[in-house]
């Protein structure tokens, strides 16, 4: 019975081993632990014993906390595709839907607000029922769209805060769903990391029909809009370089690192002062 | 209504002019403080609000206790302030998070990310004989989950547990459901009391019971 408990055959010492039997052992019945523990030699007594077992469970704890969370990235994976998908869509319809109803109507216009609007008409006829119900259609695509963003912009943080804390939300869940998952992103080079999204001009340059992409999806990012075209190689590789560090610490211990973040804006910060100087 | 004494650890203190229930510990959720007490809100906790109701809840202070559904810890953590050895399980990942911090700042807290349903999962990590079962975990299946943990309670021990109806069944009229979690409760406990707690939270009910 003993032999099933937390702390049976492990080291006192080590909290990663006691942590792991906590997370994955199994007994018949509960028993009387502390006492068990205090016979047993594991720990000198009770105070002890609690002392040991709150460091155990505290790390249990919290490791399979992380481990659960990670998981959700493939969630957000699904929900930043299909926001792009509803984005595409409702534009798609949109643009359709404005056609149509410049044939019908006369102070129609395009896009997504106009699909609005025409939502709202009262349809005269059997025709004019169709272009009312695809602007609800569309009108319904976009509100999905932003309830995916919104969604989006919740989980980012718990899925991989460092990254959303440098990147925003919608970037992270974009490199995230890229790289197929928060771990092949950990593992991803920040050479890769520049290029992700880019992949149709790499190929290009591969088969030595372009220059090489200095960007892929991070070039909506500050730190490179931000900065004058002849620096945003430099930018883009210093940006690709944290996020990187970032990704590796979201998918391996999950807490927030403030100083790689300051590292960055001191980066992008010597890397604008050189316009500065060229201007002088 | 029966004015049951408060566990030593448990003071009612004046907080705006009004008398609330406190316990002494680290702030957990930005309540307000009067010294070193912190406002046990019996509106944001079951437990809280049983207490707040005089029911019989047994507690007199440093009971070992089993807690079932800690969510963020914002109960459990007024529970560790005036008990002995605290378990509390949570299945949710991300309040175990939250529930970690908590445990942090405590010494006789311990955080378990573990399903409630399946007491196998931590049978050999919380201890046998246990003073008061808490439960809260706002589930289908409330009755059942209290009965697969009878088996930490000591034969004298508490079980102190909220019902919410909407949990079960959000079609049937709440008192039938509290009849029906009853009944499933009596197989492993004798009922001692019971009360709506609806002053503090709505269509909850709170049990206070012993190992039969
Ligand atoms: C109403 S909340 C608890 C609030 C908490 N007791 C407090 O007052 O601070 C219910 C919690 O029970 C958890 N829960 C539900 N089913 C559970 C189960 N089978 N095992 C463990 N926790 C469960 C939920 O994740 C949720 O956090």
């Amino acid at each position: 019975m003993t032999e099933d408990a937390w702390f049976a055959g492990v080291d006192p010492g080590d909290t990663e081993a006691t942590a792991s039997r906590i997370r994955e052992g199994s007994a018949d019945a509960p028993a009387d632990w502390p006492a068990a523990a205090v016979d047993s030699g594991f720990a000198a007594d009770e105070d002890k014993y609690y002392e040991r077992l709150r460091a155990a469970s505290i790390e249990a704890a919290r490791t399979a906390a992380a481990e659960a969370e990670r998981a959700d990235d493939k969630q957000l994976m699904h929900a930043v595709r299909a926001m792009d998908d509803a984005e595409r869509t409702a534009n798609e319809l949109a643009e359709r839907l404005g056609e149509w109803a410049g044939s019908l109507f006369e102070e129609s216009g395009m896009g997504v607000d106009a699909a609005r609007e025409l939502a709202q008409r009262e349809p005269q006829d059997s025709t004019e029922e169709r272009v009312v119900s695809l602007a609800g259609r569309v009108a319904d695509l976009a509100d999905e769209r932003d309830a995916l963003r919104e969604y989006v912009e919740r989980r980012a943080p718990e899925v991989a805060p460092n990254m959303a804390e440098m990147a925003g939300p919608v970037l992270t869940a974009r490199l995230v769903s890229l790289a197929g998952g928060l771990d092949s992103l950990a593992k991803k080079p920040s050479g890769t990391v520049q290029v992700l999204g880019a992949e149709d001009a790499l190929f290009a340059h591969l088969a030595g029909r372009a220059s090489s992409p200095k960007h892929g999806v991070i070039y909506v990012h500050e730190a490179i809009r931000g900065t004058r075209p002849q620096d945003r190689g430099s930018a883009a590789r210093a940006l690709a370089g944290k996020l990187a560090i970032a990704a590796r610490i979201d998918h391996y211990s999950g807490d927030v690192r403030p100083e790689i973040h300051d590292e960055l804006r001191e980066r992008i910060e010597t890397i604008r002062a050189r316009a500065e100087e060229d201007d002088e | 209504m029966t004015q049951n004494q408060l566990p030593t650890g448990v003071e009612r203190r004046s907080f705006d002019g009004r008398e609330r229930l406190a316990t002494r510990g680290k702030t957990v959720y930005g309540e307000p403080t009067d010294g070193e007490w912190r406002l046990w809100d019996a509106g944001r906790s079951k437990l809280g609000a049983m207490l707040e109701l005089g029911m019989g809840t047994g507690l007199s202070g440093g009971e070992s206790v089993l807690y079932l559904g800690a969510a963020s810890g914002t109960t459990v953590s007024h529970v560790a302030d005036f008990s002995g050895p605290t378990y509390a399980v949570e299945f949710a990942p991300r309040p175990v998070r939250d529930l970690v911090g908590v445990a942090e700042d405590r010494k006789n807290l311990f955080p378990l990310l573990k399903d409630a349903r399946k007491p196998e999962t931590y049978t050999h990590v919380v201890e046998s004989d246990l003073d008061v079962l808490v439960q809260d975990v706002a589930t289908r299946g409330q009755a059942d989950v209290a009965v697969r943990n009878r088996q930490f309670l000591a034969d004298d021990g508490r079980l102190l547990m909220a019902v919410k109806a909407r949990s079960e069944d959000v079609t049937s009229d709440p008192g039938a459901v509290f009849d029906g979690v009853v009944s499933r409760l009596e197989d492993a406990y004798e009922i001692l009391e019971t009360e709506r707690l609806d002053r503090f939270h709505s269509d909850h009910l709170g049990i206070v019971a012993r190992p039969k």
